[in-house]
């Protein structure tokens, strides 16, 4: 076989050496990447920037928020009053611990203690649940007295608020339909929100299983960091919800 | 932008540096966000006149700030990152900014 035509490899140094080219395979570390760190901030950029689409999807309910708010002034003033502050500040406080021991969690998994991370990731999980709860409570009481938008909205509490023994000004029927454009902002705005914190505790579920697992207690962080931003970035948007729906309404003069 | 092969980073460090933040410091975040959110309720509670909506989302903004600082780590990212963040809240101020200056200019609040 002389004449055979065989493919000559260039002698290199990764051949002649093959032990200092060995290639040890990191989750922290894949092969596409020169170092740990740039790996990092590649996830880290890529994460930032789905949060980006977020603040513009969540935006455009905000804008619709502003611009109602400014339209229909009387109607979101009345329809405000009927949200419960005890609650949604009990909420925004639930909410913070939560988004609290989701940074101990990224803490946890830095320093690589296991049982700590899956510690902080239960309790994370658990007040992302009772959020929910109370949100629960709260759509139930406006499911009771008809304050969902549709067919069955019922406007008799805002045409005649005394005979409710509330101390509103009554609006006029025109302008007390007006209160369900409020409520259809309130059901899509916290309810878009209610539907990031639902995913994110499926997500939560299966972070824990794995942490369990021991996966991201060796330098392995990246997973839960970036968890860490989606659930913070959830947290900051109920930060501007509850004032804006619960809080900036309480005088109808403003 | 090099002609070196420069795994480490060594004439680009910035993003070499890894920050990790002290359970302390997110302790002290922890309890910056609930006092606030105990003063916001209670400025709702005041008749602020026009101010109440303004120091509601005064109060609201500075929380949030807090969390991306330091829960998101931003303070102790790199440019690139930083910038990221700061391009998005632009972009997202120039939105609201044009879609609102379109509403004013014709027949507001007539629907």
């Amino acid at each position: 076989m002389d004449n055979a035509i065989v493919a000559t490899h260039p002698h290199t140094h990764e051949t002649a050496v093959a032990a200092e080219h060995e290639h040890i395979v990191l989750p922290q570390h894949r092969h596409h990447f020169e170092t740990q760190e740039q790996q990092r901030e590649a996830a880290t950029f890529g994460m930032w920037l789905f949060l980006l689409t977020e603040i513009m999807f969540f935006g455009g309910l905000f804008f619709a928020y502003l611009l109602y708010r400014n339209w229909y002034h009387d109607a979101f003033v009345v329809s405000s009053n009927q949200l419960s502050i005890p609650l949604g500040a009990a909420n925004t406080a639930i909410l913070i611990s939560s988004g609290f021991f989701m940074a101990l969690g990224v803490w946890a998994a830095e320093v690589k203690k296991q049982g700590l991370l899956v510690l902080f990731l239960v309790l994370t999980t658990f007040f992302g649940v009772a959020f929910l709860g109370i949100k629960a409570v709260e759509y139930h009481e406006k499911w009771e007295k008809h304050h969902i938008p549709g067919a069955h909205f019922d406007v008799s509490e805002f045409i005649n608020p005394q005979a409710y023994g509330l101390k509103e000004k009554p609006l006029a029927p025109d302008m007390a339909q007006k209160t369900q454009v409020f409520f259809f902002l309130y059901f899509a705005m916290t309810g878009m929100h209610a539907f990031h914190m639902i995913l994110g505790i499926g997500l939560l579920f299966w972070l824990t299983w794995r942490a369990n697992r021991g996966e991201f207690s060796s330098g392995y962080v990246a997973p839960i960091e970036n968890f860490g931003l989606y659930w913070h970035f959830v947290d900051i948007v109920w930060l501007f919800l509850f004032p804006l729906l619960y809080l900036i309404n309480r005088h109808p003069g403003s | 932008m090099s002609e070196f092969h420069d795994p480490s980073n060594v004439i680009n460090p910035e993003h070499a540096d890894h920050h990790i933040i002290t359970p302390v410091t997110y302790g002290i975040v922890f309890a910056t966000l609930l006092v606030f959110t105990g003063i916001t309720v209670g400025a709702a509670y005041v008749d602020l006149g026009i101010f109440n909506p303004v120091v509601a989302l005064a109060i609201a903004s500075f929380k949030a700030v807090v969390v991306i600082l330091f829960f998101m780590h931003v303070k102790y990212q790199s440019n690139l990152i930083k910038l990221t963040v700061a391009a998005g809240f632009f972009t997202f101020l120039v939105l609201i900014t044009m879609t609102m200056s379109d509403y004013i200019s014709r027949a507001w609040g007539l629907w």
